[in-house]
């Protein structure tokens, strides 16, 4: 027999920590959102796309700076002692990847913005000549090929770290996977080129975009058979975190909106979609949208019960 | 430097929560929330039981997780007796520090910072003891300089059999409790 009784009642922290309510998945999924956007824009940036040619990549800037404000008001919603957001911005801790975090999107917004400017006419910039001055140097081929570098390394570091911050967290077991951060960047990819892939309207740019969402698919896949064997492996704090998704609380919501519906049906459709034996479909991208935000509320919400058991 | 640590023996300790009254007065701890708790823990079968009780708070730890993971340096490890502190002028209230503590030490304060157990260091600095530790009835906490082998603390703990709570989780908690 073994009775545990505690005195302890904390809100917040008992009877199971729940520290963070719908506001960090929706930022973690919004922020690997744009962090795919970017790496994807970046890519055919780099490819030498002009404005007026139809790219996403002229588009999705605009959207990743709504998507990224989005994203950070949920983030600023979650805080305790808002007003103290700006000490922040006073210090760096190198140990800590939410200040990493805080930096990085303080980057992303000036080469959102430098994206942005490139896609804007130049007959409605007549009035700034600065500002017209510069978005024509941007569109220069080099700067063009710089900017959509800079965007592809801002996107991965944007994306990756959304994933470290939670396995940084050691004293949450499920989270303490090296591969949590490289399955939130892939799944950011893979519900940015379904988003991509949903607004596109050149054919061609469809198809190669469907390819890479099919590999980002596949490879979330694999990434999350890596974290649940990693876990299984490990001690048995860690097994028993894993066994949260297998057969535990979460294992429904985690292999049927997360595995079967976000990632496996839209991999079969988009798979019929690649050798074109059903044509283009809204319903994939929705799909794989929609796994990428169920995948950030499942582990949040079930790396937060997860815990050490020892006494 | 010091490294202020505490030693309460479980054989003394009778749970009567006096260092949780003590620890809500002295540090005007709000309704609902605590700084330190009695946990109980009854082993075995009848009629061969095995009651452990043992007050529970902040462990200190030598490797605290809350201050690595703190994106403003809010929390910190204090310079008198590498105390582990919460900067309230500093903390946002991301609640990274209670995510990381495997103590489940940490609350958010109805005024919107992390809150957690200070080892009284308003008091210690003083030469005072920690609130808990002084009203204990049946004197079983004690409190310290561990990396003092003279000190009352260091002697208890090389003299007699102890734990920790979840030494596993690794970050060295600096709270001993006596077998």
């Amino acid at each position: 027999m073994l009775e545990f009784v505690t005195t302890r009642h904390n809100p917040m922290v008992d009877p199971a920590l729940h520290v963070w309510g719908w506001e960090i998945p929706v930022y973690l999924f919004l922020g690997g959102w744009v962090a795919g956007s970017m790496i994807i824009s970046g890519w055919l940036a780099r490819r030498g796309r002009q404005p007026g040619d139809g790219c996403v990549c002229h588009v999705l800037p605009w959207l990743s700076l709504v998507l990224l404000s989005l994203g950070m008001g949920a983030l600023f919603l979650d805080l305790e002692h808002r007003l103290y957001v700006w000490r922040m911005y006073l210090t760096f801790q190198p140990l800590s990847p939410m200040s990493w975090g805080g930096w990085i999107l303080i980057l992303v917004y000036p080469v959102l913005l430098l994206g942005a400017l490139t896609s804007i006419p130049t007959d409605l910039l007549s009035r700034w000549p600065a500002v017209a001055a510069l978005a024509a140097r941007l569109r220069q081929p080099e700067a063009a090929g710089r900017l959509g570098m800079v965007s592809i390394v801002a996107g991965i570091a944007l994306g990756i770290y959304t994933g470290i911050l939670l396995s940084s967290l050691g004293a949450r077991p499920l989270w303490s996977s090296a591969a949590l951060g490289p399955l939130f960047l892939v799944s950011g990819l893979s519900t940015g080129a379904a988003f991509a892939h949903l607004i596109a309207r050149n054919p061609d740019e469809q198809a190669s975009l469907l390819k890479a969402d099919t590999v980002f698919l596949a490879v979330e896949l694999a990434l999350i058979g890596l974290v649940l064997v990693g876990l299984l492996t490990a001690s048995a704090v860690h097994a028993n975190a894993a066994a949260l998704l297998l057969g535990g609380p979460y294992t429904a919501v985690f292999w049927v909106l997360v595995v079967g519906l976000g990632i496996l049906l839209p991999l079969l459709l988009q798979a019929l979609m690649v050798s074109h034996r059903i044509p283009h479909t809204v319903i994939a991208p929705l799909l794989v949208i929609g796994g990428g935000l169920a995948l950030r509320f499942v582990i949040v919400s079930a790396g937060q019960y997860s815990h050490w058991i020892s006494p | 430097m010091a490294r202020l640590g505490m030693v309460i023996d479980t054989r003394q300790c009778v749970g009567c929560m006096d260092c949780v009254v003590a620890c809500k007065t002295e540090n005007d701890v709000p309704d609902g929330h605590c700084r330190d708790w009695i946990s109980q823990r009854l082993e075995g079968a009848m009629p061969d039981l095995h009651l452990t009780i043992t007050s529970e708070r902040c462990n200190h730890c030598d490797r605290p997780p809350c201050v690595t993971c703190c994106p403003t340096g809010a929390s910190h490890v204090h310079d008198y007796g590498k105390v582990v502190l919460v900067d309230h002028d500093k903390c946002i209230g991301c609640k990274a520090c209670l995510a990381s503590c495997p103590y489940g030490a940490r609350f958010v304060h109805p005024e919107g910072y992390a809150d957690k157990c200070t080892f009284c260091i308003h008091r210690v600095e003083k030469g005072e003891l920690p609130a808990c530790v002084a009203v204990c009835p049946t004197h079983a906490m004690h409190f310290g300089d561990l990396d003092d082998p003279q000190s009352e603390v260091s002697r208890l703990i090389a003299s007699r059999r102890h734990f920790v709570l979840k030494p596993d989780a690794g970050t060295g908690p600096r709270i001993y409790y006596l077998e």
